[in-house]
């Protein structure tokens, strides 16, 4: 049964199975460098629907019923569902999962919604309150740009430190028995605010989170760096990257060879302008759930910690002159 | 993490590249240019057909919004912008653009919620504070030429 080690920490006694995962993402994303990991590639932005919204529900759907269908699961087989995504109201999770019939808990935790809804999703089955649960997250470059940014034919500049959001999306199904990757324990995130008040920074907004979980999570632990094949951090970006980087220089601990971020793995920097890299509830969830889920599986990677990073970034608040707060919810998981 | 904001802050400077002005600067300046060359071209074609110089100036306005509208329809405007930046947003192109894209935008919420009340969101300020200036730039002159 899922135990509280201390200061958020939740250790995972069963250690359940990652048991399917699924990843659909964007044209764009799909002629990235882990373009063949991905289950689904749309064609285009719209996915054949009328509006943005709809668009990102429907790759959420898609991302779900894969992951199912890979896992040999039916939806009565699910006993509850954690979905997220960046739009008001969790829209694209609601309206993606209202023609099923599974208990479902709405999450916002900004991009960091793929390890928030994983680690529930594993505390839940660990825990014997669920047998199967489900978490999936989703993100539209569209909708996203024209709820916090400016609309999409707007001509306008991106600075160098804004980072693209991702259209994609990603699925884990958790259970308690199964093959790798198994879920060993879980950090829930602490609200940092550092005074980022740069909307177009998000980065630099989220790597004090990052800094935060996952040094409480070695600590609470009782493990280093050097007990990991991967610490793979959401969305910073390269911006985000380099301000963790000398984070954890301050206190003598180099991540840099063990460090990867999933917003510089899902586009190519020199082929794709996406400025700082991607962002977005889908980036982290994408590359994890097709590309990073796949090498655990196979043995490649024996241990991760994933600490997907989030920007709580409300255009309202922030015209209003505030900062940008951040979180960082970590999992931690295994190949054995 | 023992560290200020302000540490914080100067960390976050010191890691955020700069936009590379030596390469946005010489773009704007061509491409803003070079729509300002084709609104003088157009305006002398216009006068050379036989119109008078403030029909002509009109009819060259005109000409430039309907392209700039044209081209943010094709999807095609944001890409110049993208290079132009200052250079294609301080025409009159880039005020055009302002009020066609949300307009494109919101359409999905409807004609009149979407469409008509989303039209000004980016060009409305501008517009606001033009009409503000303008009131008081006729006042200020009205005073001068009572003194005067």
């Amino acid at each position: 049964m899922a135990t509280l080690i201390k200061d958020g920490t939740i250790s995972m006694n069963t250690c359940p199975s990652v048991s399917a995962f699924a990843a659909a993402v964007g044209k764009m994303e799909g002629e990235g460098p882990l373009a063949n990991c991905f289950d689904y590639i749309a064609d285009d932005v719209t996915l054949g629907e009328s509006s943005w919204e709809k668009s990102e529900s429907k790759l959420q759907q898609i991302a779900f019923s894969t992951a199912l269908s890979k896992g040999n699961f039916s939806e009565k087989n699910i006993d509850v569902l954690f979905a997220g995504d960046l739009l008001n109201q969790c829209v694209s999770s609601s309206y993606g999962a209202r023609d099923t019939e599974i208990p479902f808990l709405g999450l916002f935790g900004a991009c960091s919604t793929m390890a928030e809804s994983l680690g529930l999703a594993s505390v839940f089955v660990d825990s014997g309150a669920a047998v199967n649960a489900a978490a999936v997250t989703s993100s539209h470059f569209c909708s996203a740009e024209r709820q916090f940014r400016l609309p999409v034919n707007y001509g306008g500049q991106r600075t160098p430190t804004a980072q693209w959001t991702a259209t994609a999306a990603g699925c884990a199904v958790v259970s308690p028995h199964g093959n790798a990757p198994y879920v060993r324990a879980f950090t829930i995130g602490k609200i940092k605010d550092m005074g980022i008040t740069d909307a177009n920074n998000m980065g630099a907004a989220m790597a004090a989170a990052a800094y935060d979980t996952i040094s409480r999570h070695l600590c609470n632990t009782n493990q280093s760096i050097d007990n990991f094949d991967l610490i793979l951090t959401g969305d910073l970006g390269k911006v985000g990257r380099d301000i963790l980087m000398e984070l954890f220089k301050k206190d003598n601990v180099d991540i840099s060879e063990k460090h990867k971020d999933c917003g510089i793995m899902l586009f190519d920097p020199k082929k794709q302008d996406v400025h700082a890299g991607g962002s977005g509830c889908g980036c982290s969830a994408s590359v994890l759930c097709s590309y990073i889920l796949g090498e655990i599986r196979q043995g490649k990677l024996n241990k991760v910690l994933f600490a997907a990073t989030g920007a709580l970034m409300s255009p309202t608040i922030v015209q209003q002159g505030e900062s940008i707060p951040g979180i960082s919810h970590a999992v931690e998981l295994s190949s054995c | 993490m023992e560290m200020t904001n302000n540490e914080y802050d100067k960390l976050t400077k010191k890691m955020s590249p700069d936009t590379k002005l030596y390469k946005t600067l010489p773009k704007a300046f061509f491409i803003g240019g070079l729509i300002c060359c084709l609104g003088q071209a157009l305006f002398n074609l216009y006068t050379f057909w036989g119109l008078n110089e403030q029909n002509a100036r009109s009819v060259t306005s005109i000409t430039l919004v309907f392209f700039s509208a044209l081209l943010t329809g094709l999807k095609l405007y944001d890409k110049i912008a993208k290079h132009g930046g200052a250079g294609t947003l301080v025409p009159i192109t880039g005020f055009a653009n302002s009020v066609v894209a949300p307009a494109l935008e919101f359409k999905t919420e409807g004609f009149i919620l979407g469409t008509a009340a989303k039209m000004f969101v980016i060009a409305g300020p501008v517009i606001v504070y033009g009409i503000i200036t303008s009131v008081l730039y006729g006042i200020i002159l009205y005073l001068v030429q009572l003194g005067g």
